[in-house]
């Protein structure tokens, strides 16, 4: 099997504006706060990238092991997430350092902007992984599985350290780890994705596997 | 023949991949290829070899992640001189009759400096420096940094190469399709970078094929007086029938790679996915090229981490409010450390328009040297402006200079010979254009031709010092002119000399003129034009000053630096409404005109509108007043309705900020009184080590202030050592942790730990996304706050 790492640029993914609304812990906005996320959006805009580097693995399972072959992890949670699954994707996404600037800059001039800028940050990460995970359905003509990222259950965060061998992110998208195994920029994100073959799976919530109940920002689901 | 030599005259081949080689031998993901110069020393030999036999006249050792982060001290060693064995042993087996030599070859930490990452930048230096030493200590014949992708760690790499050896150094940078490096750096800001400090090639490598590259090397080759080097990657990776494949094969390889020969490129290699079957192409289609000779540029450039700025074309603005001179806010500012207050100067003079940042932080009650340390850290986080180190302190100016992240302005050198001993060494090693004012141990020449005579005597110390006069601007000293009538008239006959006889360029720092007038605008202004008639390369000045900005503008458009008159045009219209600058966005807000009072502009959060009418408030109302009767009755309103959820977090903030205006005009009122703040207590916060999140602390920060608490904010990723430190000095009775990962929470829990151990009297009060109640208490913690208006809550009856 192949293991090559496999880095790819993006196009900005479609903004989500009540998506930022609800990171920034707004559940209703007047006109003022709408003008505000506007404003920052067109400062952050411009300065946004959207990078991936990826590599397709084999994975099998026994409910208490993932073994990835050059990567063995134990964690119950993520072998249930890939149940089933033969293949999975690692990936690592950053939408890069510009906005960590911003959130830096105002964060000690305005408070209220900053967590505007954090909040765009956040969905726009999460679009550019959701924008990744559709453009791997498209070309390999597979299903993904929700993502399951380091701290997600039981998943030890101590795992970046191995991601970050195998990506070499650092090299590929300049996503640098921590001595706190923090991921700088910040808006960065590494998950492994689980592949289905042939028919769709169950309907995608990123805050499905997620057992906190009191959580601000838990999506509701429809 | 020493490598130095030999570049000088030849077109230098270097190697090509090395890492897509090792694959194919079996090298797997996540695996340290650096070990296998003491595991596979067979295959690394050979294919150094390969190397040498396809033509390459240096092959760079297998070292590119060999660095005491990833190994320790004793591995390291091992590698490094296994490494250079392997590449000294096939270089005396390879049958190539070509000159042939050893590179160190250095890659990126793998770690992100701070302040976004963790990595300080002098132990990046320390961490680079132990891989020279023991390059050079095995016998490398140069030193190859490569695949960088952030300036300041390109930075930390040739300062611990310069510092630990005398080899040659070739820089290469890795740029990303958007031709900047990862943390924003263009090619001509590396240039400027580079070269000053000294590198004796610049280039790029990695991350694209030959192609994609063309416009990185054109700017290169542009702007260089160094040889350019290129190495790029055989195109860009795919999977044919499960096999790696690269896009651009080598003949397609040779030929891209052969124009960038022609185009002046002296140093050329491969990197991702090029074999030594690249080389052997490359080396027969550039065959009978003769290596085009190195124009020497002479231009003044200084750079910030994102671009550089030229000097001699448009007149450049360099904004000068960051010096305490004349400013008791500012004054007052640095003697608190409100790094807020002096970004808030940066950031406001970058909007209007000013291209360097003057930074001068010099007080008699401070450390000026930790202070600029400081000020020059915190600005080239966040704004990209190339900044002029303002100091007479040298010691100061060091630290500044190796702290900052491109090729500074400096200011200033003089005609003395102290000030030439002092200075020049440090802009030799670090790099940067030099002020020189024209004054010298005898004072300042009352005449134009005595100060181009110092100019000239500055110019022949600097040349024996390997400065070229390009890298020297000359500051021919704006005197009061109600002192002396014709003082203006020397300056600018001295500048006009300076320019036309010497060649150099020239800066004034202008408002000087006016010292002691009233209405000093109309002057400064006047003179302003008058110098730039004059040949007067870059101001300093403020960029508040309409009547000066008017004149900026008029001149360029009257001089042909503006085309079309675009730029006047777009600031013409502001001209007329200037004094109310402060006409922002915030009166198109909806809801603004229903404002009538400063409690409802502060739950509403309009923030400028608060500040106005607390102005006009402070006219016939007392400062406490104001603060009880409209200021916090409106913040209780507004996190009374946060903690009842009617209130979110955003509209919170916005009237927190509102509220914070307001405080900064009864601020500015009492400074001239004798009346003084009433504080409710000091408090301590502060994001624990580790931990790089700060928004949270930064909220808890700016409502615990609003409630008339003063707050000493520490920052983040703080040491607990340093936090109980500031508890026992300044006797505080509450401190607040913020930690946002599991990863960062044993740091809070050894603060905690300490802070009872020593200072027992303090409380704590710890928040953040992965607490909770139960963990809080479990780590000895006082009180958990789920958010900022808990902890205010706290803090109230702490203080009760």
């Amino acid at each position: 099997m192949n293991s090559l790492v496999i880095t790819k640029n993006y196009d900005a993914p479609p903004f989500c504006e009540k998506e930022v609304l609800r990171y920034s812990g707004c559940k209703e906005a007047d006109e003022n706060i709408i003008e505000l996320l506007r404003v920052c959006k067109i400062e952050a805009w411009e300065k946004l990238s959207y990078k991936v580097c990826y590599v397709e693995l084999e994975v099998a399972t026994d409910g208490e092991t993932c073994d990835f072959g050059i990567l063995k992890i134990k964690s119950r949670d993520l072998s249930k997430n890939l149940c089933g699954c033969e293949r999975a994707i690692l990936f690592s996404a950053t939408v890069g350092i510009e906005i960590d600037r911003l959130i830096a800059k105002y964060g000690r001039i305005s408070p209220t902007k900053a967590l505007m800028f954090q909040a765009i940050g956040a969905e726009r990460i999460e679009a550019l992984c959701d924008s990744f995970c559709e453009d791997i359905e498209k070309e390999k003509n597979i299903f993904l599985r929700p993502r399951f990222s380091p701290g997600y259950g039981d998943l030890n965060i101590l795992v970046q350290k191995d991601i970050s061998a195998v990506l070499n992110f650092s090299k590929k998208i300049g996503v640098t780890l921590n001595d706190s195994l923090l991921l700088s920029p910040s808006k960065s994100v590494t998950a492994f994705v689980g592949i289905v073959e042939g028919k769709d799976p169950a309907p995608k919530s990123k805050c499905e596997t997620c057992e906190k109940k009191d959580c601000m920002f838990k999506e509701v689901q429809k | 023949m020493n490598f130095r030599d030999f570049l000088k005259e030849n077109m230098v081949y270097l190697d090509g991949g090395m890492g897509t080689l090792l694959q194919g031998f079996g090298l797997t993901p996540g695996e340290f290829p650096e070990r296998w110069n003491i595991s596979h020393p067979e295959i690394i030999t050979k294919i150094h070899k390969d190397y040498f036999d396809a033509g390459s006249n240096v092959v760079s050792t297998n070292t590119f992640g060999a660095n005491c982060l990833k190994f320790s001290e004793q591995e390291l060693e091992e590698i490094i001189k296994a490494a250079v064995e392997n590449a000294k042993r096939a270089r005396d087996e390879s049958s190539s009759k070509k000159e042939k030599f050893v590179a160190l070859d250095i890659g990126p930490t793998g770690k992100l400096l701070k302040p976004f990452g963790d990595l300080d930048f002098e132990n990046a230096v320390e961490v680079f420096a132990k891989t020279v030493w023991l390059g050079a200590k095995y016998g490398v014949d140069l030193i190859l940094i490569e695949t960088m992708n952030d300036s300041y760690e390109t930075k930390a790499a040739l300062l611990a190469a310069k510092e630990n050896s005398g080899l040659p150094v070739l820089v290469s940078n890795a740029y990303g399709e958007d031709k900047k490096l990862m943390t924003g750096a263009s090619p001509s800001a590396m240039v400027a970078l580079l070269e000053g400090m000294g590198a004796d090639a610049i280039g790029a490598n990695c991350s694209l094929g030959p192609a994609q590259l063309r416009e990185v090397v054109y700017e290169l080759l542009d702007k260089a007086s160094v040889p350019v080097l290129v190495k790029p990657n055989a195109g860009l990776p795919k999977v044919v029938d499960g096999k790696t494949v690269f896009d651009v094969d080598a003949s397609e390889f040779a030929q891209e790679v052969t124009e960038f020969i022609r185009q002046g490129v002296h140093v050329v290699g491969g990197c991702c996915g090029t074999t030594p079957a690249y080389i052997s192409e490359l080396v027969k289609s550039s065959e009978g090229i003769s290596p085009k000779p190195i124009s020497c540029k002479k231009t003044t450039v200084v750079s910030s981490y994102t671009h550089a700025v030229e000097f001699g074309k448009s007149p450049i603005l360099i904004g000068e409010r960051i010096n305490p001179t004349g400013k008791k806010r500012l004054k007052q500012a640095l003697i608190e450390q409100d790094m807020e207050y002096i970004l808030t100067e940066g950031i406001n003079q970058q909007e209007k328009g000013v291209h360097i940042l003057d930074v001068n932080v010099g007080l008699p009650e401070i450390n000026e040297k930790e202070m600029l340390e400081s000020a020059v850290c915190e600005l080239q986080a966040v704004i990209n402006l190339p900044l002029q180190i303002d100091t007479a302190d040298f010691e100061a100016m060091e630290s500044a200079l190796r702290l900052y992240n491109g090729k500074a302005l400096i200011n200033s050198v003089n005609g003395k010979k102290e000030s030439m001993e002092k200075v020049f060494p440090l802009v030799k090693k670090y790099g940067g254009v030099v002020v020189a004012l024209t004054l010298d141990e005898n004072g300042i020449p009352n005449t134009a031709k005595g100060r181009f005579q110092i100019a000239e005597k500055i110019l022949e110390t600097a040349k024996k010092f390997g400065i070229d006069k390009k890298n020297i601007i000359f500051d021919t000293l704006a005197m009061t002119i109600s002192a002396d009538n014709f003082a203006a008239r020397e300056t600018l006959g001295a500048l006009k000399m300076i320019k036309e006889q010497l060649g150099c360029h020239t800066s004034l720092g202008v408002s000087n003129v006016s010292f002691g007038l009233p209405n000093r605008d109309a002057v400064n202004s006047t003179f302003f034009a008058l110098a730039l008639e004059n040949g007067l390369s870059a101001a300093i000045m403020n960029p508040h000053s309409a009547d000066m900005m008017k004149t900026y503008y008029s001149y360029r458009a009257l001089s042909g630096f503006d085309e079309n008159c675009a730029d006047y045009i777009g600031v013409a219209e502001t001209f007329a409404q200037v004094s109310v600058a402060a006409a922002t966005d915030e009166k198109k807000k909806s809801g603004i005109g229903e404002v009538a009072t400063l409690a409802q502009a502060i739950e509403k959060g309009f923030k400028e509108k608060a500040g106005e009418i607390t102005a006009e408030l402070l006219e016939n109302t007392l400062p406490l007043e104001i603060v009880q009767n409209e200021i916090i009755p409106a913040l209780n309103k507004v996190g009374e309705g946060f903690e009842n959820k009617k209130v979110y977090l955003p509209q919170l903030l916005m009237s927190a900020e509102a509220a914070k205006g307001a405080f900064e005009k009864i601020k500015d009122f009492m400074k001239g009184t004798s009346e003084k703040s009433v504080s409710k207590g000091t408090i301590i916060i502060a994001t624990v080590k580790g931990d790089i999140h700060d928004i949270g602390k930064n909220i808890v920060k700016l409502l615990l202030e609003n409630y008339g608490f003063d707050v000493i904010d520490m920052g983040k990723d703080v040491p607990p050592e340093n936090i109980v430190e500031k508890v026992i000095e300044k006797e505080c009775s509450l401190v607040g942790l913020s930690a946002l990962m599991t990863t960062t929470v044993p740091a809070m829990e050894e603060t905690i730990r300490q802070l009872k151990k020593v200072a027992p009297w303090c409380k704590t009060v710890v928040g953040g996304a992965v607490l909770t109640k139960d963990y809080a208490e479990k780590i000895g913690a006082d009180k958990y706050a789920k958010d900022a208006m808990e902890t205010v809550r706290y803090a109230e009856e702490v203080f009760a």
